[in-house]
């Protein structure tokens, strides 16, 4: 009885480290926001390169960070997150030192692309679409809002009716930048007062949302949301009422980049699936699908006209949105605003 | 035995709570079959969300995924739990802090259990993945299995063992012949306990996974799916989903009539 | 039983895999609660008490107090409606109440995530409450009802309703009917001989009803997330986001230690109402 128990666990034992050693024999896998690219593109790369590349998907930048962290960066190859994020992952030597000789399309990109302040060069970080931060809203429900105070502050028939982005740092652009201050403000007085005013706006607030506002806008539950400027186009490409503006207080300059994990055990692929995107073609296609703009001069020359007409932020030039101001990892001062964005969501 | 009046009240009452418990996931399943797959408007009956459930690639690696979690949760769950049952019956004066060791499983807060596993591999370097989800279930399916076993060992006569070992039967043929077969119902009942607990288990399973789609299970799927808004692919999964725990459990009970843990 | 050693050889696999994979690690998070956060995320090995002080900060014991507020109100509600349930089923024929039973604890064994979900499509502003509400003529505009805490405190109520019914049955299916009898034989109105008499058997029932919810509720994450619309941070979305998103392992683990505490003291709390109610009636688990 004993004997064959021990056997019967045995088993089961080498089963399960059967299990565990198929984990190490991973595709290249790649992290990407819901939504984010088209469809078809992994299939297509793996068509084209004969790779076995496997898309996951995160929600939020910070919980594919909390990933990365707890496994050292292992288990991924290609993830596609926010500038500040990128930055971090560099800082805590978890990114690859890109090789620009393995990406030759890199000279697709505006010349602003290769400029930008979190890492002027692209030495850790490929840019993969940009924009800005604006309000998003129902032209038939509300009049064009046309400061963040019109968001933070609604007048009565849409109080109840908005939502505010939920993540640290775009929460607290809406408030630093109708306040008048940087992006990357850290002075705690200022914070201070930027808390006190977001916990004012708390309290007319539908719910804070990072990834259904476009549709609480379609169904009406919704009129007037915190969006980036790609998102709203989905919200537009449903409704044609739907309409984006960035207010007169400006926006921030965000960049979301793709960032090769050091720790990949599959760098060619990883290299070729960046340079596979990279690629004029492919990232118009991108483009095209995901509704927001590239930041690769030979993709968005080739766009679509019409696409401009219907999501006329989709034409916005490098030039202009370079006058806004970066998201720049705080280092230290996150600290601080997580503290102040918890004070925010525990204040009633 | 009471007045009718007091009887009425009574239904009344069950009537409500039941309608409480039952309305919200009838209106699921309603919908889940309902055309336009919208809750304003009934467009006839189809079974076409259902349809894309079979055609997306995720979702179906997703229920592999859950299936290979719960098979193999069970079965060792249900090999240590029973073993544990025996074990404890058989001892009888078990000191607080085993009983207690052996009851946290099943209340200790899934958070809590989630954020020290995941702390426990991430700092010894393991690599997550379906197996640490295996690993991490067992522990709280052991604990409900070890308790559907016990509750049918406290009715367990032991003189049969005696009689049996007097009779010249060996301790290993005394538990194949006579104790196993008495203790089979409540030990399928309690594999398949553990077999919905797996199925259905989404935080643990959240914090233990590695990267990659190979270890997103079904409940890691489904919620993805509902922080990216209501549609009704996810209705026809959530119907498939309860059915299947609706399925094991009635089974569950059948098999051992003793009840539910917890009872 | 001829050794002594058959049973813990029995035992052993199982409470050793329950001391490596519960015992160790929960020890391991009451160590790193005194370790100092590296400065983006991970850990550094230095002792430090800051973040068992800053579970006492007002802002993070702020946050404690709403979550006991609404885990306390769920509980509450679910103690009184699951107990009435209860009630009810054992007032049935004695025939029908393990139906009853198992119908109303079915729900309890389906997906958490689902059960929640189901009130997305309910409460949302063109949800089904909504349209209905429509269909049959209002007019006006209704306020949201989903992203509120009465939506948090529905949703957690009705997933854990099944398990009061669960254990405010078991101690009323064991009361003598003849006890009431007896009480009304004496004159008592109904309504005293459940208030004297009922009742008071029946409390460690719903002591362990309310003490489960309560803790269950707590240390919730999903609910809160999903249906309030990220508005209500309980101890759950504090220590999930400690983990997930701000990397702050350390003092993660604080509040969960601190949420271990709670539950042992409440857990304490519900067994000294239970022996004080069965007067020293010991075994009665069943």
């Amino acid at each position: 009885m004993t004997q064959r128990i021990i056997g019967a666990s045995l088993c089961l034992s080498a089963a399960l480290a059967t299990l565990g050693s198929t984990a190490f024999a991973e595709p290249l896998t790649v992290s990407n926001w819901d939504g984010y690219m088209a469809a078809d593109a992994i299939d297509n790369f793996n068509e084209a390169t004969g790779n076995e590349a496997e898309l996951v998907l995160h929600a939020t930048n910070e919980e594919i960070m909390g990933k990365l962290i707890a496994s050292g960066g292992e288990g991924y190859d290609v993830v596609f997150v926010s500038s500040p994020f990128a930055e971090v992952l560099n800082k805590l030597g978890l990114a690859e030192e890109l090789d620009h000789s393995k990406l030759p399309n890199l000279s697709n990109l505006y010349t602003e692309a290769t400029e930008l302040p979190h890492d002027p060069g692209n030495t850790f970080s490929v840019p993969y679409a940009w924009g800005t931060t604006g309000l998003c809203y129902r032209s038939d429900l509300v009049s064009e809002p046309t400061s963040w105070n019109d968001l933070l502050k609604p007048s009565d028939d849409v109080s109840g009716k908005t939502t505010m982005l939920a993540t640290d740092r775009w929460l607290l652009a809406a408030g630093q930048l109708a306040l008048g201050y940087s992006v990357n403000e850290t002075d705690a007085d200022k914070m201070a007062e930027v808390r006190d005013l977001l916990i004012d706006a708390k309290g007319t607030l539908l719910a804070y949302d990072d990834t259904t506002f476009y549709a609480k806008l379609v169904s009406g539950e919704a009129e007037l949301v915190q969006a980036w400027d790609g998102w709203c186009n989905y919200g537009i490409a449903e409704n044609a009422e739907i309409k984006y503006t960035v207010p007169k207080e400006g926006s921030d300059l965000w960049v979301d980049t793709m960032v090769i994990m050091k720790a990949s055990e599959n760098k060619d692929a990883a290299y070729a699936f960046v340079d596979y995107i990279l690629d004029a073609d492919n990232h118009r296609w991108a483009a095209e699908n995901i509704l927001y703009k590239v930041p690769n001069q030979a993709a968005m020359e080739g766009l679509d006209a019409s696409l401009i007409e219907t999501f006329p932020n989709m034409g916005m030039k490098p030039a202009d949105m370079m006058e806004y101001e970066q998201l720049r990892d705080v280092g230290e001062a996150q600290r601080d605003y997580s503290r102040v964005v918890s004070e925010i969501k525990a204040a009633n | 035995m009471a007045d009718r009046n007091t009887f009425r009240l009574m239904l009344l009452i069950l009537g409500l709570v039941f309608a409480f418990l039952y309305l919200p996931i009838s209106v699921l399943v309603g919908l889940s079959f309902n055309e336009g797959g919208l809750p304003t408007a009934w467009t006839g009956f189809s079974v076409k969300w259902y349809g894309e459930l079979l055609a997306n690639k995720d979702i179906l690696r997703a229920a592999g995924n859950t299936l290979i979690v719960a098979i193999f949760s069970t079965l060792l769950s249900t090999i240590l739990g029973s073993l544990l049952a025996v074990g404890v019956e058989i001892r009888r004066r078990n000191g607080k802090w085993l009983e207690t060791m052996i009851f946290a499983p099943m209340i200790i807060p899934d958070i809590v259990l989630a954020i020290a596993l995941l702390s426990f591999f991430s700092l010894l370097g393991v690599k997550m993945g379906l197996h640490t989800i295996i690993v991490s279930h067992v522990v709280f399916n052991l604990a409900f299995v070890s308790a559907v076993v016990r509750a049918r060992l406290k009715s367990f006569d032991w003189s049969i063992v005696e009689a049996s070992n007097d009779l010249g039967a060996t301790t290993a043929t005394t538990m194949r012949r006579v104790v196993l077969p008495v203790l089979m119902p409540a030990i399928l009942a309690g594999a398949l306990l553990a077999f919905t607990l797996s199925v259905d288990e989404f935080i643990i399973a959240f914090f233990t996974a590695g990267a990659g789609r190979s270890s997103i299970t079904l409940p890691m799927q489904i919620f993805s799916m509902i922080r990216f808004g209501v549609t009704p692919e996810i209705n026809a999964l959530a119907t498939v989903v309860m059915a299947v725990s609706v399925v094991a459990l009635a089974l569950s009970q059948r098999l051992n009539r003793g009840g539910l843990p917890g009872q | 039983m001829t050794t002594d050693r058959r049973p813990i050889l029995l035992m052993s696999p199982a409470l050793l895999w329950l001391f490596g994979l519960m015992v160790v690690p929960c020890l391991l998070i009451l160590v790193l609660a005194f370790f100092r956060r590296g400065m983006y995320g991970g850990i550094e090995y230095t002792f430090t008490l800051e973040n068992i002080a800053l579970v006492f900060d007002p802002l993070y014991a702020q946050i404690f107090l709403k979550s006991a507020w609404i885990a306390g109100l769920a509980a509450g509600i679910a103690s009184i409606l699951g107990y009435a349930a209860a009630y009810a089923i054992a007032a049935m024929p004695r025939h029908r109440q393990s139906a009853l039973l198992f119908f109303a604890v079915l729900p309890f064994w389906s997906n958490y995530l689902v059960r929640t979900y189901a009130w997305i499509v309910l409460l949302n502003r063109e949800g089904l409450i909504v349209n209905l509400a429509r269909w049959v003529g209002f007019e006006g505009e209704l306020p949201s009802m989903l992203y509120t805490e009465q939506a948090v405190v529905i949703g957690l109520i009705y997933n854990y309703l099944p398990f009061v019914i669960l254990s405010c049955y078991a101690p009323l299916s064991r009361l003598n009917p003849e006890i009431s009898e007896a009480s009304r034989d004496l004159g008592a109105s109904g309504w005293t001989t459940f208030r004297r008499v009922v009742l008071p058997m029946t409390v460690p029932g719903i002591a362990t009803g309310f003490v489960f919810v309560f803790v269950l509720s707590i240390g919730n994450f999903v609910t809160p997330a999903l249906l309030g619309g990220g508005q209500f941070q309980m101890i759950g979305n504090l220590v999930y986001a400690q983990f997930l998103t701000a990397n702050d392992w350390p003092f993660g683990a604080a509040l969960s230690m601190v949420l271990i505490m709670v539950m042992l003291g409440l857990l304490m709390a519900q067994a000294t109402v239970a022996d004080r109610a069965s007067g020293g009636k010991a075994g009665d688990n069943g």
